[in-house]
């Protein structure tokens, strides 16, 4: 891809630029106190001090691979109730204002009990993050079988393809873009899920350096690894949003 | 090789949708009778709403009959699509998702042929469907007529005997119809396939068909079966020869009354 | 639709069998029987702590909603009319979207302190953008024959966006707004789940530090019906909105 900066692309870094100009002049003019927020700067030397250092590779390491593990519980198990509940039209339509009001519920609740079940360690977090996941992942791929052309189904029967088949050759692919949409969504939430279950739960990962760096009021390290979280999920989003793109081209939609 | 074209024989054949629980049913279809002989052009041309795309599903397999039955080479249908057909829809049935070669090569893939046979098959499909430039493009780069193109191609490498088309020039502006048509005379004559043409386009009929069949308003029965008696060797100029009016005439004298019932009795589009 | 009515007792009837059969299987210390828990809803319903608790609750939520949707929806109007702005900001949303809100919530506090404030604060940073992005999708889906029609018409730019672009929108708007609704209210909520004294977030974690299961279990249930109710009206809104459309 050739380096061509357009003129939304420079508008969009001027923006960005500019509030990140903005944010470190209040800072350094005391305008924000220092016990609120440290300059964007000491930030990014903060979290460049934690990653060279090194001190808390455990703990970031602990938290991927928490996020990880839910989001493939959240977009394997969200298609699946999401192909089921598809082919169930009444069960589907039972179920869907309890769907929609899902977001609402502050499922962290459900922590200590997951905790009991699962012990203190990552198994309930990870349940969590794929409890506060699934819904998005279902959402979306009832959305895409939604919007799969009927006559891509004619023709799986012409071509006399089973259902099943018909499903994983021809339905699934149909409706790929509305599914890595889910995919996105599921890690956003899978994140959320985890971080702050970590907050709470304050035994490792990313969650427990932020929780700690807030009580012990040291904003270096809690800005520091905020950064390094805001970074992470930016770059994994970013690709999944790239991918959504690509598939959104693909298939000619506008 | 590939064998004569198929036929096809519908008996009484009615088709009743059920409608909102406690209402009554919609009586699309029939009762109708149809002869489809082997290695035939025929066109179905109908009113809006009068059950031709009902027709087709029935024909093909991909819904069943309320009553009568429907026979493909003798063999009862039975609930499902028989080997030996294609059908080409009305609608872009192209996966978006596989370049044309994957598109094309798709219905092959399931048969457990062996691989060059499939590159054999797709290749000659492609060429034949003037594809072979396109063969690594995606769906979306193409127009419409092409995406239709592809999808008859896909269903060429099948080596059907008998081929169903729903409209499927339906979405494409005239020129390209008219052309498309002539690609259409060129795969019959070439595969000697038995065909079936939906179509609301008299000329398009008239032009294409060995035989057409005229369908009443809804519930569809056939009214009148016109034979064009063309010679084999034809093509869209035979737009010109002088029993091509006459032809269209009879059609619409016939048809135009039904599309005025059909109107009149807010019959909705299929 | 007697039909649904009944799907829908039988769903309730499948879910409380499931939720019994919990309970029996990992015992009350980590699941409280439905009966018990469904008794305490009431038994809070009729408690004047539990209102004062939902009325604090109440309040961060009418407030939060009322500038996030409010709000959400002007900013998506306003980006959302133009194509430059659109392209310009889409990304920019899209990124900020996906940040984790949880990352600012030390900061709201830090910024806000354990009041009023911050629970809307935190209401609004979730329920702000659905709506804004949601808007912006819809405008950008109005079909551009619409736009044509308003040109051929020869209405001027008010107009056209009183009486064809915001109708043509509204449908899509209103979808944003009823997940941007369910979000504020989560957003309150998880407010006062880790940074506040009053409100039904507050006694939530009140509950789980004393591992009081019924109490929790009875609040998620209100809750969950609370939101269900006010998903559901604006559900009914969206349909009438939809068949106008």
């Amino acid at each position: 891809m050739s380096f061509q900066p357009t003129k939304t692309a420079v508008v969009r870094v001027l923006i960005v630029a500019g509030a990140f100009a903005a944010l470190e002049i209040l800072c350094r003019a005391s305008i924000i106190n220092r016990m609120t927020m440290i300059p964007p700067t000491e930030m990014v030397a903060a979290l460049w001090q934690i990653l060279e250092s090194g001190r808390y590779n455990a703990d970031i390491a602990f938290t991927v691979v928490n996020t990880a593990a839910a989001v493939v519980l959240s977009v394997v198990g969200g298609f699946a109730v999401g192909a089921i509940l598809h082919a169930l039209p009444r069960l589907r339509r039972a179920l869907e204002p309890l769907l929609s009001a899902y977001y609402a519920v502050p499922v962290f609740v459900f922590y200590p009990l997951l905790i009991v079940a699962f012990g203190v360690g990552r198994a309930a977090l990870i349940a969590m993050g794929a409890l506060v996941g699934i819904v998005a992942m279902i959402v979306n791929t009832l959305g895409g079988l939604d919007r799969v052309s009927p006559v891509l189904t004619k023709t799986a029967a012409v071509l006399s393809i089973d259902r099943l088949r018909s499903l994983v050759l021809i339905r699934l692919p149909a409706a790929g873009p509305h599914l890595v949409t889910g995919v996105k969504l599921s890690v956003a939430y899978s994140v959320i899920g985890i971080v702050a279950g970590e907050f709470i739960l304050s035994t490792a990962g990313i969650g427990k350096r932020i929780a700690f760096g807030y009580q012990d009021f040291d904003n270096r390290t809690m800005y520091g690894m905020l950064l390094l979280l805001l970074v992470l999920v930016m770059i994994v989003n970013g690709a999944l949003a790239g991918w959504e793109k690509r598939l959104h081209h693909r298939f000619g939609v506008p | 090789m590939r064998e004569a074209g198929g036929h096809i024989e519908a008996r009484g054949l009615t088709k009743v949708f059920r409608g909102a629980p406690g209402g009554k049913g919609i009586h699309a279809l029939g009762p109708l009778d149809l002869d489809v002989r082997s290695g035939e052009f025929f066109s179905i041309v109908g009113p809006s709403g009068c059950g031709k795309s009902t027709l087709l599903d029935t024909l093909a397999g991909l819904s069943s009959p309320t009553g009568g039955t429907v026979a493909c080479n003798g063999v009862p249908l039975a609930g499902r699509v028989p080997d030996g057909i294609g059908v080409v829809f009305q609608q872009d049935a192209s996966f978006a998702w596989l370049d044309v070669w994957d598109n094309v090569a798709f219905g092959l893939r399931r048969r457990g042929l062996a691989a060059s046979e499939i590159s054999r098959r797709v290749e000659y499909a492609l060429s034949f469907m003037g594809l072979a430039a396109f063969a690594k493009s995606y769906p979306a780069q193409l127009s419409g007529g092409m995406r239709q193109r592809v999808c008859i191609a896909r269903t060429l490498v099948l080596e059907p005997s008998i081929m169903l088309l729903d409209e499927p020039f339906a979405a494409l502006d005239q020129q390209t119809r008219l052309l498309m048509g002539d690609e259409l005379l060129r795969i019959w004559r070439d595969t000697g396939a038995t065909i079936v043409l939906i179509t609301h386009a008299l000329d398009e009929a008239t032009m294409l068909s060995d035989r057409i069949g005229l369908m009443s308003a809804r519930p569809g029965r056939f009214i009148d079966i016109v034979s064009t008696h063309w010679p084999r060797e034809r093509d869209s100029r035979i737009v010109s020869d002088r029993r091509f009016g006459d032809i269209t005439a009879r059609l619409w004298t016939n048809l135009r009354a039904e599309s005025l019932r059909a109107i009149g009795s807010g019959a909705a589009q299929e | 639709m007697r039909a649904s009515r009944l799907d829908g007792v039988l769903v309730l009837a499948g879910f409380l069998l499931v939720w019994q059969g919990l309970y029996m299987l990992v015992g009350g210390d980590v699941v409280p029987s439905p009966s018990s828990a469904i008794v305490r809803a009431a038994a809070l319903l009729r408690s004047a702590n539990f209102w004062k608790d939902a009325a604090s609750t109440g309040q961060a939520f009418v407030l939060a909603c009322a500038i996030g949707i409010a709000g959400g929806a002007c900013i998506g109007f306003v980006l959302g009319s133009s194509r430059f702005a659109t392209e310009v900001a889409d990304p920019i949303l899209g990124t900020i979207y996906s940040i984790p809100k949880i990352t600012l919530y030390p900061i709201i506090l830090l910024v806000f302190g354990l009041t009023l404030s911050a629970k809307v604060a935190f209401g609004v940073i979730h329920g702000i953008f659905p709506v804004i992005i949601a808007t912006m999708a819809a405008l950008r889906n109005v079909s551009p024959v619409h736009r044509r029609t308003a040109r051929a018409l020869r209405l001027s730019w008010g107009a056209t966006i009183a009486t064809v672009l915001a109708p043509a929108a509204l449908p899509e708007v209103f979808t944003g707004i009823r997940i941007g609704v369910a979000v504020t209210l989560l957003g309150t909520l998880l407010a006062e789940l880790f940074a506040s004294s009053s409100g039904v977030g507050f006694a939530l974690i009140r509950a789980m530090e004393i591992h009081n299961v019924v109490d929790i279990f009875a609040l998620v249930l209100l809750i969950f019906l609370f939101a269900a109710a006010i998903n559901g009206l604006l559900h009914i809104l969206e349909r009438k909105l939809r068949r106008h459309a």
